[in-house]
């Protein structure tokens, strides 16, 4: 058991090892087969393991590696837990399929070994950040997942714009850490300990109260926004799409993008004494989603539109975990990692297919061109506009149910979830459409194909498991609630409502949708509309939040440094070591006389000396 | 009238004093070094007094290794005096002030 | 009673000694003067039952310390009597100034009761050769050890330094 779960993180690991060294000279495809067994083989000891735990026979398991942080209370610990096997298998599951695509899609790159390296990186530090056992390892992986994404999006660092986004998806997800690594010294302080157990123990307890929890939770939410893209940090992921496809399939579908909703569900027992905190975590879920989802509207490049959308849906996922509902908001997470890796991957097959053509009022018509991806993405857009009987509709449902019924001002984040839903309706149907119907609008030359079968497999796997992923956790049969309950034994769950009121609110949302997918068809059927009015133009910018960043705190950074670089620097730091040293100069020169050169005059001052210390004592009255 | 301890101290001191003397007033090198036996032989006498006062053998000890120490001393401290003769013909600490301030 | 006579002669011997070293403008008077101050010295010793350290006194200092004195004072020549005139401007006024006030300090002190250590209640000390040896060679041997370390050092210094004439200039200044 032991070694086997170590397994699971170590074979990546040796993967990674194995391609530093050798990647180059073991070349194309040796270097994507040696990745995808290792990640694969991770998945399979993953769900053989995960067995017992399925059959309810199975417990909670720990593995320690070494002793490593004792004066935190610390170990290399993992953690097999209903939640982490969750976890490992979306990671490496949907992992092995990436990467089994990537070998296709990375074909003729020159760094094709090193790309495979980075992919096992990326797995090995999501799984160690899902695995771990305490928050000190936790973050160990949560700052290596960072670094494996800054390496993959920045992965063709030629292109200036590429370089740029790695660096910003590094610095923005340092603001967010900032946050989190000061929650985890507030941790430290109250519980003394950094351990899982001892801090959700302590937490259920009532050894966390008012102030104290709030802020501890506010400052995981920084953490949590910084890495899931949520706002206001989430400006670092559509540029993020710079990167190769399968990087944004992997990264910002399936992976790290989950991290923070995982970490949210992982802390729930924090969040239940915090409801303060909790209900700033689902508002800023809604707002996201909301706001990312006016965006994704407008957006002209297919993977921006995904991009969007992924922000936008984790939004959801904020709002579940927020309203306590982090079944549900699990759930989301792992359908949406089906569907949303689909979509990337289908959209990687079109810029595939298409010659490296991202612009969408360039392509249309391809459906008969591409049959599999076509088919594919449409499976995958039906998920996502919450279709029954696909995934989509399943977690998508069980959020907004969940949310309704907490009641009260939460009916407002349901009402804005509602809308989100017929905004994702409407700008997926936009992006199929005008990717996928109409009259071809190619530039001159492109002959657009189906992408090999390396790369359609993995499309046809996900495509499966969008329409059926969603069947692990019905109103009907609530099997994943009931796997993940024992992990949330110390907090009150939030259940969707029962009865009438489910129908009719699964049939308010499938209505959305269907307004969505309707208006938008009405919208692009038979031609494509010019898209640059004023308010498109404010929407396809992102409402300039990203100016306005730029502006005040790239340029206000600017400042600051030059302030501190011209003025500050060359007046106080250079005036102070400079002043120090004409001090002691000019003290120097003052004293200068006293050293006459002459050795009696020494003397006499050694015995002034002696002589005062004698009379000094004296008047003390002896010693 | 017996003599105490004290008595030894009483001269001791002025012993010291006119050694002090010396070194501030003379500026012959050698007469110098001569001012700092006579300080030395002050000191060791008020540790004799001083162990005999204390029926203690720690100050003829003492008066041992400063014995030993000053030995040593006066041979570099002389053979410094000798090689500074040698080369500036002079013994007076005021001719060699070459390390002015 | 016979202390209290040897105290006053010795002493004045001592001090008279003692004077004319600081006095003399001729050197070899004044290794003379510390010579008979040493002797005086020795006697004191006596008087305080240090028969080993009044022995050492004479042969070391008296004997070997001063002849070596002597020696240097006629390699660097007798005839060099040395001007009283002081040519350090406030020297003189101040070293006198610091003598007087040590002095009286030391008065006072003198006049003052002074804590000392616990006076032993055995036998009155006894400085013979062999109760020195014994402390000596059991109580401080190793600082005994170091001392013939420091001895061989100084006659390797001592040594050194005579060695180089002024035609090694070069090799002493590197």
């Amino acid at each position: 058991m032991d070694l086997a779960l170590s397994l699971i993180v170590l074979l990546p690991l040796i993967g990674m090892l194995i391609l530093f060294a050798f990647g180059r000279r073991i070349g194309e495809p040796g270097a994507g087969i040696v990745a995808t067994v290792a990640v694969a083989g991770s998945f399979v000891i993953a769900l053989v393991l995960a067995l017992d735990l399925f059959s309810g026979e199975g417990s909670v398991e720990t593995v320690r590696w070494f002793e490593w942080l004792p004066a935190f209370g610390v170990e290399a610990e993992l953690r097999w837990d209903q939640l982490s096997t969750l976890m490992t298998l979306v990671v490496t599951g949907v992992g092995s399929l990436i990467h089994l695509y990537s070998i296709g899609y990375m074909h003729g790159d020159a760094r094709f070994g090193r790309f495979f390296a980075y992919l096992n990186l990326f797995i090995t530090s999501m799984l160690i950040l899902v695995l771990a056992n305490n928050f000190a390892l936790l973050f160990v992986g949560w700052e290596l997942v960072g670094l494996s994404s800054y390496l993959l999006i920045s992965f063709w660092f030629e292109r200036d714009t590429a370089a740029a986004a790695g660096k910003k998806a590094f610095v923005v997800n340092r603001v967010g850490d900032v946050g989190f690594i000061v929650a985890l010294m507030l941790i430290f302080s109250v519980f003394g300990s950094l351990g899982f157990d001892t801090v959700f123990d302590g937490a259920h307890n009532g050894e966390l109260t008012g102030a104290m929890a709030t802020a501890i939770a506010l400052l995981l939410l920084v953490g949590a926004a910084g890495k899931s893209a949520q706002l206001p940090l989430y400006v670092w992921l559509p540029d993020a799409m710079e990167g190769p496809t399968p990087v944004s399939a992997l990264i910002h579908a399936a992976t790290m993008v989950t991290a923070g909703v995982y970490m949210v569900a992982r802390t729930g027992a924090i969040f239940e004494v915090a409801p303060i905190a909790a209900a700033t975590v689902a508002i800023v879920g809604a707002a996201t989603a909301l706001f990312a989802a006016t965006i994704a509207m407008s957006q002209r490049d297919i993977k921006r539109v995904l991009a969007y959308s992924t922000i936008s849906q984790l939004g959801y996922m904020f709002m579940a975990v927020g309203a306590a509902a982090y079944v549900a908001g699990i759930f989301h997470l792992m359908t949406h990692a089906f569907f949303k890796a689909l979509l990337f991957l289908g959209a990687g097959s079109v810029i595939h297919g298409m010659s490296d053509e991202q612009d969408m009022h360039k392509m249309g018509g391809l459906a008969k061109k591409m049959p599999v991806t076509f088919i594919t993405m449409a499976i995958a857009w039906l998920a996502i506009s919450g279709m029954p009987p696909l995934a989509g509709f399943w977690s998508k449902d069980e959020i907004l149910g969940v949310v309704f019924e907490r009641g009260g001002l939460w009916q407002v984040l349901w009402g804005v979830g509602l809308a989100t839903a017929l905004l994702t309706a409407f700008y997926m149907t936009r992006m199929m459409w005008l990717t996928f119907f109409g009259e071809p609008r190619w530039d001159e030359g492109i002959q657009p194909h189906e992408s090999p079968k390396l790369m359609t497999i993995p499309l046809v796997v996900l495509a499966g498991l969008s329409v059926v992923g969603g069947l692990v956790n019905t109103p009907f049969k609530l099997t994943l609630e009931h796997f993940l309950e024992p992990v949330f034994e110390a907090v009150h769950l939030a259940h969707a409502p029962e009865g009438s009121v489910a129908w009719i609110l699964a049939a308010v949302s499938v209505a959305a949708g269907i307004i969505g997918i309707g208006a938008a068809i009405f919208r692009y059927r038979d031609r494509v509309p010019a898209e640059d009015g004023t308010g498109w133009r404010l929407l396809n910018n992102g409402y300039y939040i990203d100016d306005m960043y730029a502006g005040v705190f790239a340029r206000g950074g600017k400042l600051g440094a030059a302030w501190l670089a011209f003025r500050f620097d060359v007046r106080g730091i250079d005036g102070a070591v400079e002043g120090v040293g004409s001090l002691t100069r000019r003290v120097g020169g003052w004293l200068r006389p006293l050293q006459t050169g002459f050795v009696r005059s020494y003397g006499l001052a050694v015995v002034a000396g002696a002589v005062g210390l004698l009379v000094w004592f004296l008047s003390r009255g002896g010693l | 009238m017996t003599v105490t301890p004290g008595w030894y101290m009483a001269l001791a001191a002025v012993l010291f004093v006119i050694g002090t003397g010396g070194i501030l007033l003379r500026r012959n090198a050698l007469v110098m070094f001569m001012s700092v036996e006579l300080m030395l032989n002050a000191v060791n006498l008020t540790f004799v007094a001083a162990g005999r006062e204390l029926n203690v053998l720690d100050g003829q000890v003492a008066v041992f290794f400063v014995m030993v120490v000053a030995a040593a001393e006066v041979v570099v401290g002389l053979a410094i005096i000798v090689a500074v003769f040698r080369r500036r013909q002079t013994a007076s600490v005021d001719e060699l002030s070459e390390l002015r301030g | 009673m016979v202390e209290t006579v040897l105290f006053v002669i010795f002493g004045l011997a001592a001090l008279f000694g003692a004077i004319t070293m600081v006095w003399a403008r001729n050197p070899v008077y004044s290794a003379m003067g510390l010579m008979l101050t040493m002797f005086s010295i020795a006697v004191f010793y006596v008087s305080n039952s240090a028969h080993f350290v009044a022995a050492v006194q004479v042969i070391i200092y008296a004997g070997a310390v001063m002849t070596l004195f002597l020696f240097v004072i006629m390699l660097i020549g007798v005839d060099k009597a040395e001007d009283r005139s002081e040519n350090l401007p406030i020297q003189r006024p101040l070293a006198l100034a610091l003598i007087a006030l040590f002095g009286s300090a030391v008065v006072v002190a003198g006049r003052l009761a002074w804590t000392t250590g616990v006076h032993n209640p055995l036998d009155p000390v006894n400085g013979s050769v062999e109760a020195i040896g014994n402390e000596l060679f059991r109580k401080w041997v190793l600082p005994f050890e170091v001392t013939a370390l420091l001895l061989i050092v100084a006659a390797a210094g001592a040594i050194a330094l005579a060695f180089f004439r002024d035609g090694d200039d070069a090799e002493v200044d590197a």
